[in-house]
């Protein structure tokens, strides 16, 4: 379980990214925050695994406070997607997905054999594990980078619109292939996107955020369809329909 | 023809003492180059105004500089170490920005995913920042190597023996053929110097070329 608790984050120049944000995102679950550009939903996320530290307040995981632990330690038990990967160019698919089983010097025979049963979970033809992520698709990096995040079997997965540079068909394919991620893995998602039908097919809480970390509804995706709690959620809604 | 057929091992000698002046710079020069240029890439405050103080050391007429150093160390005007230690002033001179860009050229998305991936900025260093620095560093080292080759030759104008001294002899008794000689050396050591640095440079970027 995560719990963000009276979370606030203002950069030096005064620009207050998040004002004063609480939620609860429970195990197991994936959590989705949506929003247009700047509602500091990337922001909220990336405090998880101390890419960025609050000014105030806490993140709590599993009733610890991230701010105690190791940054460098906490990023490797954490799974971490982006849009396109993310991915290393000068490495091939096979030491892209290796990269946190090497950085914890997991002996080399059982990184291989890792690897092939990543590439196998996530859709990747083991004939791809020497290629350069240059010579892939955008779906196929997409994939790389979902398998990398996946090797160190992390309890917990940031996924930053990790699928907005795809096709819509490619997209909903690799959206089909996290939930099958997710339930095989039991594994708990936040995962921050501006597509609103994104959402709601892969959240089963979704938290509808608005400029400064403000949440304006958060609740079951049926809940917020059914009931939209101001004009801006539907709003959103409308304009994932169409 | 004649003089080259003469002479040829103490043209060899030359060009020995050529290369064991300038490969050392050169080396030198990049281990230098790189730290500076990761550092200016960071910390822009500090890095901008560095690599333009750095740059205008250039500036300095080499003579000058061959003077300056040993009266500033304190080791004979025409010692090894003067030569290299001013070669190297230049060297870096001129790489450092290269560097800095390098760094720069480095994706943020791919830095940003290091980062989340778990890696200290000791290791991000080794296995990201820097291999994805190369291709652009490489471009820099060229420039510097041709750059540190011809000016070895300046040396011997105070007596430090290089292919420049082909130069200096070929002039005071009038043997044009020397001064050619030692020109056309020069260029081509320069030349496989850097054939030699983009061979390198392919081994060392496989990802690069397999598009």
């Amino acid at each position: 379980m995560i719990e963000f608790r009276h979370v606030t984050k203002e950069y030096e120049d005064g620009t207050v990214a998040v004002h004063n944000f609480n939620l609860v995102c429970e195990s197991h679950e994936t959590t989705v925050l949506v929003g247009t550009s700047g509602s500091g939903k990337t922001t909220v996320m990336r405090m998880v695994n101390r890419m960025v530290d609050p000014t105030c307040g806490q993140v709590i995981w599993d009733g610890v406070d991230v701010a105690t632990m190791d940054a460098v330690k906490l990023r490797r038990s954490i799974g971490y997607v982006i849009q396109e990967g993310g991915l290393f160019p000068h490495w091939t698919v096979a030491e892209n997905i290796a990269t946190v089983l090497r950085l914890e010097e997991t002996p080399k025979g059982k990184v291989r054999e890792a690897v092939f049963d990543l590439m196998d979970r996530t859709g990747l033809p083991r004939t791809f594990a020497d290629r350069y992520p240059g010579q892939l698709s955008g779906g196929q990096r997409q994939r790389v980078g979902v398998a990398r995040a996946l090797a160190n079997k992390p309890l917990l997965m940031l996924m930053d619109e990790p699928f907005g540079a795809l096709d819509p068909l490619v997209r909903r394919d690799l959206q089909n292939e996290m939930i099958r991620i997710r339930d095989e893995f039991g594994v708990t998602i936040l995962l921050v996107t501006h597509d609103m039908s994104e959402a709601m097919r892969l959240g089963q809480k979704v938290v509808v955020m608005q400029e400064g970390g403000d949440i304006v509804q958060a609740g079951r995706p049926q809940e917020i369809l059914e009931r939209p709690a101001t004009p801006f959620v539907s709003d959103l809604i409308e304009a994932a329909r169409f | 023809m004649t003089w080259i057929a003469i002479n040829i091992p103490e043209i060899v000698s030359l060009l020995g003492h050529h290369a064991a002046i300038a490969l050392p710079v050169i080396i030198i020069s990049v281990m230098f180059s790189i730290p500076i240029g990761w550092v200016a890439s960071r910390k822009r405050r500090l890095g901008r105004p560095l690599i333009a103080g750095l740059e205008l050391l250039y500036a300095i007429p080499s003579l000058a500089l061959f003077v300056l150093i040993p009266a500033i160390f304190g080791f004979g005007l025409r010692s090894n170490a003067n030569i290299l230690i001013v070669l190297v002033v230049y060297g870096v001179a001129v790489l450092v920005r290269s560097c800095a860009e390098a760094f720069d050229s480095v994706p943020a998305d791919t830095r940003d995913a290091a980062d989340a991936c778990g890696f200290s900025l000791w290791r991000r260093f080794w296995a990201v920042d820097l291999p994805l620095s190369l291709p652009v560093c490489i471009a820099g080292i060229r420039v510097m190597a041709v750059s540190t080759i011809s000016l070895v030759t300046v040396g011997s104008v105070i007596g430090i023996q290089s292919l420049g001294t082909l130069f200096t002899d070929g002039f005071q008794r009038g043997l044009m053929e020397e001064v050619v000689t030692g020109l056309v050396l020069t260029v081509a050591f320069a030349l496989i110097v850097d054939l030699a640095i983009v061979a390198i440079g392919k081994l060392l970027t496989p990802w690069t070329r397999s598009r």
